[in-house]
């Protein structure tokens, strides 16, 4: 899944239009699971639909999440 | 009939509903039931447990329409639901709602509902919406796999019920294998050990699908892990096997079940879909929509709006509605009363039905219009999907509070009727947040209470009366917004729960959806709220007519000597006195009682009102009775509600008492505050 040499980065840190592949997720275990039953996890790939202020708007699938910024930090990722 | 075998000595067959949050699983659930219910893009609105009654080819159904949920971990309250009602209540058959344009996110629920050796059927549910999408499932294949009957149905028309039912009938008698993940060696070996054990406990096998229970043991389920922690041997060998497990992987062993859940529907769904759109395509006009909704600048002044035209429409529309509601009950008091004198009934009858039952009735109905209005805008929000817009934009200033942006509906909701505001907590998942909610819900300044403002207001602040009031409201936020932070700091140190939320796609509403759900809510406060009201209107009535021959709500009614008796703890405010005091105790009735309340026990409406009560207050003692009404005790309408909503008298009489107190805090502080500054 891992191309070799990516730059593994936050979710936070990426611009409204770029898509990336869960490469992590860091944090306890209430927002793991959280995000596990969301289907974030990881070679999931997620598109930043917006990212701003305030929580991110993700894609997965067919889905579309707001997302808490303190969240979207521990959420690592890939640019693809 | 053949089917008769199975349901032989039964009553009648136990269906469940499961399925994601936005699945169309309340849709699919009034269509087979016929049941009045709330269909809603928020996540989790079905929070209480529902039931309808069918019957199909002369076979009665129990349907049982289950919490939507994403997964049936221990997570949230209602997986907690789903999943016991599951494991312990043993439905006959569980009808998976399935959405079709979201196959692969919706299939994790259906891996743990097959884990569980639930009798499945899967509802292949909003077909026409993934067909318009270019998403086409084949439903034979994905039948073929998971060894599972699959239908394929719109249940927003109709479409794909009957044959769903059909094979909910022949399901009944299913007794093969279904589809079963292969964990992959390390796994299943795990698993196959707890599974040997847990077989050999008798309790646990009767009551548990071994295998399930094998799995959630080493996903560490919280639940799960607190109800057997006494069986020590089991829970050794548990701990033994997680460790074992994380060396090898590396990592905690929940995660490795989840990833391998993930990859195995991934597989099932490339197997399924013939041609998947890719993300960029998905949803385009939506997240065109949400481009200007959501944006920075746009976002906030679209939501005020959005707002100041949920509140037109609710009271602009409403009170003239009110008002010929209270005018009707006014008529028929007076001319059942005229009628009464006619037969020659005795003077306390004819009290006991006009200023008792009719008023009483009168001052329920007052609130129909409003709120059945405001209702059917908020469903018109959320049915669109712009309800989870609002709690996006909103989330800034609520995460301030410690709480985050679904909590801020409730309290907007509030500013029109507590009693909705409250009821829409509901929608909250984290337990704390939503109490810290319920409990600084009062604080937002309801409709009912402005007359009382007016009326002071205009006595006193005739040239400034909209600043004043505007700043009694202004007030009533940074009280909701400082006694949100104390709650959340003292009572509850828990952790607000992460922040995530499903944007469902925005949808054109249904006026039947906007009806049903209208009607459903509304029924519900006028049911529930409506008869706690009457109940204490017939018991102010008695309060204020007894003992027998005083005048009514004078000072030597009961009412008038419990004023008396509380007008000395009132004096330190400013308005220490029988008649305030009895107003504000008919204010729990209803707020806007208060003002009504001053006009009987001064005898005088109107013009005369305003000229009794500047003789009787002073501006400092006004702004502090204002101040007062706002904040003390929510009237028994809210009251009901918090009963109902937290199912607790412990925090009903918690928001009784903090209310009280820090209302009467208040009003000392502004009395005698301005009274330092000579203002008095």
């Amino acid at each position: 899944m891992l191309k070799k040499g990516g730059i593994v980065l936050p979710l936070s840190m990426l611009p409204p239009g770029k898509k990336a592949v869960v490469v992590d997720i860091i944090g306890g275990e209430g927002i793991r699971r959280r995000l596990i039953d969301m289907g974030i996890v990881r070679g999931v790939e997620i598109l930043v639909v917006k990212n701003d202020v305030g929580p991110l708007i993700v894609g997965v699938g067919e889905m579309r999440f707001a997302l808490g910024f303190g969240m979207a930090q521990k959420i690592l990722v890939e640019e693809l | 009939m053949e089917k008769m075998g199975v349901l032989e000595g039964r009553k009648e067959l136990v269906v469940a509903l499961a399925g994601n949050p936005n699945s169309g699983k309340t849709s699919l659930f009034n269509e087979l039931t016929g049941s009045r219910q709330h269909v809603g893009n928020w996540p989790g609105v079905t929070v209480e447990k529902k039931e309808g009654r069918l019957k199909f080819e002369g076979i009665d159904f129990k349907v049982v329409d289950l919490p939507g949920t994403y997964s049936l971990g221990a997570y949230t309250e209602d997986e907690v639901i789903a999943r016991n009602f599951i494991i312990y209540d043993k439905p006959d058959v569980v009808i998976n709602v399935v959405d079709a344009t979201n196959l692969e996110r919706n299939l994790y629920l259906t891996m743990q509902l097959l884990e569980m050796n639930a009798n499945l059927v899967i509802a292949l549910n909003m077909s026409d919406e993934a067909k318009a999408k270019g998403i086409e499932i084949d439903k034979d294949k994905l039948s073929q796999i998971l060894k599972v009957p699959v239908v394929m149905t719109v249940a927003t028309k109709g479409e794909g019920v009957k044959e769903l039912l059909e094979n909910v009938l022949k399901a009944v008698e299913f007794k093969g294998e279904r589809y079963r993940i292969d964990y992959g060696k390390e796994l299943e070996e795990g698993i196959s050990e707890l599974e040997s054990l847990i077989k050999e406990d008798e309790e646990l096998s009767k009551k548990f699908f071994p295998r399930w229970l094998a799995i959630k043991f080493i996903e560490n389920d919280e639940n799960i892990m607190k109800e057997f922690s006494s069986k020590t041997a089991l829970m050794e060998k548990v701990k033994l096997i997680q460790k074992k497990l994380e060396g090898i992987f590396g990592e905690d062993a929940e995660v490795v079940v989840a990833d391998k859940r993930y990859g195995v529907i991934s597989g099932i769904v490339k197997e399924c879909v013939k041609k998947r759109s890719t993300p960029e395509e998905r949803y385009t006009l939506s997240d065109r929509i949400d481009r200007i909704v959501t944006n920075k600048y746009l976002g906030i002044p679209i939501f005020l709006v959005a707002m100041w035209a949920v509140f037109e429409f609710t009271f602009a529309l409403g009170n003239p509605l009110s008002d010929w509601i209270e005018m009707f009950f006014d008529w028929l008091g007076e001319v059942t009363a005229s009628w009464l004198l006619s037969i020659a009934a005795p003077d306390i009858l004819i009290s006991f039905i006009r200023d008792g039952i009719i008023a009483g009735v009168g001052s329920v109905l007052v609130f129909i219009p409003p709120i059945f209005l405001l209702f059917f805008a908020i469903s018109v929000l959320e049915d669109s999907g712009y309800m989870a817009r609002a709690a996006y934009v909103m989330d800034r200033f609520m995460t301030a509070l410690g709480l985050h942006g679904k909590s801020f509906i409730p309290m907007l909701i509030g500013f029109g009727c507590n009693v909705p505001g409250i009821m829409a907590t509901r929608t909250l998942e984290n337990k704390e947040d939503r109490l810290v909610t319920i409990l600084v819900n009062p604080l937002m300044s309801c409709a009912a209470r402005l007359p009382v403002y007016v009326l002071f207001a205009g006595a006193f602040f005739a040239e400034n009366q909209g600043l004043v009031v505007f700043s009694i409201y202004l007030l009533g936020i940074v009280l909701a917004v400082i006694m949100a932070k104390i709650f959340k700091k003292f009572l509850f140190k828990g952790k607000t729960a992460p922040f995530v939320m499903e944007l469902p796609p925005y949808r054109v509403p249904t006026l039947k959806g906007l009806l049903i759900h209208m009607w459903e809510r509304g029924s519900l406060f006028v049911r529930k709220a409506g008869t706690i009201i009457l109940g204490v209107v017939v018991l102010v009535w008695i309060l204020s007519s007894l003992p027998a021959g005083v005048e009514y709500a004078s000072a030597e009614s009961y009412i008038g000597r419990l004023g008396s008796a509380v007008a000395p703890i009132l004096k330190p405010a400013g308005f220490g006195t029988w008649e305030a005091a009895s107003a504000l105790i008919f204010g729990i009735l209803a707020k806007e009682t208060v003002v009504g309340t001053l006009g009987v026990v001064y005898g005088a409406e109107g013009d005369a009102l305003f000229e009794a009560i500047r003789q009787h207050f002073t501006p400092l003692s006004a702004y502090a009775f204002m101040v007062m009404t706002l904040i003390y005790i929510p009237c028994v309408a809210t009251i009901a509600a918090i009963r109902r909503e937290t199912n607790s008298w412990k925090w009903t009489f918690f928001a009784i008492g903090y209310t009280l107190v820090l209302g009467w805090l208040m009003a000392v502080l502004v009395y005698q505050g301005g009274r330092i500054l000579g203002l008095g």
